[in-house]
């Protein structure tokens, strides 16, 4: 099977060639969804056969020259062929990406039953190219194949948080889904400028594209352009990510269909920052300041998502905070040098986040597209299914032993007590009350929304208690495997002191990690003279987690908080977190009023130089044929007698001469 | 008698139909002045044959007729076509085309 790795991007292709060339017109409903999932469970099941034959090697599969440039002056190959690679840390991905995507593919069958033929072909068209791209991204062997995945992700993102296009998104903000897709996309480009300068600096300094020279040459790279190639990563890594400063776009992207959100905008495309920079990992291992910066955004991000999460009421928004919030824990693992447990973390998020976006689009759906929290409650009794599963997520994601996301939190958190290999430095200790002080307040809104929809007296209006009902199968069979899913996935990675089941996921990704040895001698060092035991953390974790639960329950046992007494609106700090700090009001007034600025002279140039001097060009000619015309009298007589007098100069010219 | 005479009815001819071209409106009067400007053309050719013994220019005065025969039937059939739309045969009437 791991001859057969070329097919899996090409069958969702295919997939999407099929469902959009002719889903609209020939096929009918139930053949697209077929075409839709089953080219994704076909790609499922070959990354499986392929990852059990690969058995934790590495195996590359170079197809075709792609961009045969020949050899740059300093003597390097610029010949770029297109080609995959599959090792431990790609055959995790794959499998979260094909597995997952095969379950949010199923689940959309029955969410988007009431869109009409040409529409539902457009979305499996449009999900299968996703998957296509994303797993080109995933498996590409050289950083060019990386980056036609990377753009393609982007793309599909674009369109699908644009899918309703004709919609608005934010009655408030004057904001149409398709503004939405367009702010994604343009929010993007800006960490794809990074990402493509990363990896010119890397070409310059190793002379190749391929993934596997580059690791390999980033020892011999001088440090400057080692961290400078790292930041322009890491930049590209933001935007993708969502990290600060580049988070925005995902709080809007929440414009898109709710399997969109589940599948692009939490459990895959967006762990893709993550996943280059633990693929670079040997070069962020060469970069330690780059290292520590990645970190303290990962940190920084985190506790701010998940501080704004607290405030939304939208059920789709608090998921997208808690998304940003929880990418950042995995860039602060990977900035740690915990990278096993970044993509450890990025495993169980995806199930769980998948499945919470599940749920809400569920709940969403029994709801006829109402999305206010604050007008739900009671769906306990409406939706048994919906929220059983949503439960399980909720635990997982607040770090509740044994759920997966417990796990992985913990794992993250001690990863950062030992970062640099120096065992509870200042800044170690100062990151890792981060982690801790946002694992609290993820327990905390995640209580909160789980309150709000599920417990309590229904706050809907009575004849929406009418029209409640659980999802068709079709949808509730993806969330009980998701949440079969988020409630054993911890188990893959239990840490060596618990003990009782040996730590499958690090010793799988062992080989990708300790490529250097050096990051190995690093924590050999640390055992010992750790500044808290990791019991102790982990206790410290759990408790925290706990305290947020707890708080929850008691401001928001009996539902949202009413206003307070003669207050007319939040004020102070409540009226920040509610305004989201003001982010986007201050990018707006920051770089968009300048550069709305610039385009207002630049149009002025255009129209008032640019413009005039065409215009007059043309207006000279007009000028010329004016005069020109005089001479068209349009009297048969005049052009004869023309033609007589100049038969007599040519008669005067031929004789005199 | 000299070729001068021939010559001179000739030039005499042409120029009465080249001012009969230049100013009348009737087109069938203008048709009529170019067949008068054809045949001193035609005068011309004969003369110069008979002075200088060659058939070359009796030969280009029946091309000469063949062409203006045909000529005037297309000029007739212009003005035909132009009279049944225009109900006029005034030159200065058909001047359409004129931007």
């Amino acid at each position: 099977m791991l001859q057969l790795l070329w097919l899996i991007p090409l069958l969702p292709l295919a997939g999407f060639a099929a469902n959009g060339l002719l889903g609209a017109r020939l096929l009918p409903r139930r053949i697209v969804a077929l075409v839709g999932c089953g080219s994704v469970l076909a790609a499922f099941v070959l990354s499986a056969g392929a990852v059990r034959e690969l058995a934790g090697g590495r195996f590359t599969q170079p197809l075709f020259e792609w961009l045969p440039m020949g050899q740059t002056p300093g003597g390097s190959d610029l010949t770029v062929s297109w080609g995959y690679a599959l090792d431990p840390l790609s055959a995790v991905m794959i499998l979260v990406v094909t597995g997952i995507g095969f379950l949010i593919h199923v689940y959309s069958i029955g969410y988007m039953e009431h869109e009409p033929r040409a529409g539902f072909a457009r979305f499996f068209a449009y999900l299968n190219l996703f998957m296509a791209m994303m797993l080109t991204l995933v498996l590409g062997s050289s950083l060019p194949v990386v980056f036609v995945g990377w753009e393609g992700v982007g793309l599909c993102s674009y369109l699908l948080i644009g899918f309703w296009y004709d919609r608005m998104f934010d009655e408030k903000a004057k904001m149409s889904c398709a503004d939405a897709g367009r702010k994604a996309f343009l929010t993007n480009r800006v960490g794809d400028v990074g990402f493509v300068l990363g990896m010119l600096i890397l070409f310059g300094a190793t002379g190749t594209l391929d993934i596997q020279g580059i690791l390999e040459g980033a020892g011999s790279i001088d440090p400057w352009w080692c961290g400078a190639a790292a930041l322009l990563l890491f930049l590209g890594a933001c935007g993708k990510s969502a990290q600060i400063p580049l988070y925005v776009w995902l709080p809007d992207a929440m414009a898109g269909p709710t399997p969109v959100s589940a599948l692009i905008h939490a459990a895959t495309m967006v762990t893709a920052g993550v996943y280059v920079t633990c693929r670079m990992a040997p070069l962020y291992l060469h970069a330690p300041g780059a290292m520590l910066i990645v970190a303290v955004v990962g940190g920084l991000t985190a506790l701010f998502a998940a501080i704004i999460g607290i405030a939304q009421d939208d059920i789709k928004k608090v998921l997208a905070y808690s998304t940003v919030s929880q990418l950042g824990y995995m860039m602060l693992a990977a900035g740690a040098g915990a990278f096993t447990a970044s993509v450890f973390h990025l495993m169980t998020h995806a199930f769980f986040k998948a499945l919470l976006f599940l749920g809400a689009g569920s709940v969403i759906h029994a709801m006829a597209g109402e999305q206010d929290i604050r007008r739900m409650g009671g769906l306990r009794r409406h939706l048994p299914i919906t929220h059983a599963t949503f439960l399980v997520a909720v635990l997982a994601i607040a770090g509740i032993p044994p759920f997966a996301g417990f796990f992985s939190k913990d794992e993250i958190l001690a990863g950062v007590l030992e970062m640099g290999g120096e065992s509870g430095s200042p800044v170690a200790l100062a990151l890792w009350g981060l982690g801790i002080l946002t694992a609290a307040i993820t327990a905390f809104y995640m209580t909160r929304l789980y309150l709000l929809v599920f417990a309590g007296a229904p706050r809907m209006p009575e004849e929406k208690r009418h029209h409640l009902h659980e999802s068709p199968a079709v949808m509730t069979l993806p969330l009980v495997v998701l949440a079969v899913g988020s409630a054993l996935a911890g188990f893959l990675g239990v840490p060596e002191f618990i003990g009782g089941l040996p730590n499958y996921l690090e010793h799988y990704l062992a080989p990708i990690f300790a490529v250097s040895g050096h990051a190995a001698a690093l924590t050999e060092q640390t055992q010992g003279g750790a500044a808290l035991s990791e019991g102790t953390a982990l206790g410290i974790a759990l408790f925290a987690s706990l305290a947020g639960i707890a708080s929850a329950w008691a401001v928001y046992r009996r539902g949202p908080l009413a206003a307070g007494p003669g207050a007319a609106g939040p004020r102070g700090l409540t009226r920040l977190v509610k305004g989201r700090f003001y982010v986007d009001e201050a990018i707006d007034a920051v770089v968009l009023a300048p550069y709305r600025g610039l385009c207002r002279v630049a149009a002025a140039f255009d129209e008032r130089i640019v413009d005039r001097l065409v215009n007059s060009v043309g207006a000279a000619a007009d000028l010329a044929s004016q005069l020109g015309r005089l001479a068209q009298t349009g009297y048969v007589r005049n052009y004869a007698l023309v033609f007589f007098l100049g038969t007599i100069v040519v008669l005067v010219f031929v004789v005199l001469r | 008698m000299r070729v001068e005479f021939f010559l001179l009815v000739a030039a005499l001819l042409f120029t009465i139909g080249c001012v009969g071209v230049l100013v009348r409106r009737n087109a069938i009067v203008i048709l009529m002045c170019i067949e008068l400007m054809l045949n001193a053309v035609n005068l011309t050719f004969a003369a110069f044959a008979h002075e200088s013994q060659s058939m070359t220019g009796h030969v280009f005065v029946f091309f000469v007729m063949t062409v203006a025969a045909a000529e005037a039937a297309v000029g007739l059939a212009i003005i035909i076509a132009l009279f049944r739309r225009r109900r006029t045969t005034d030159i200065d009437d058909a001047s359409l085309l004129r931007w």
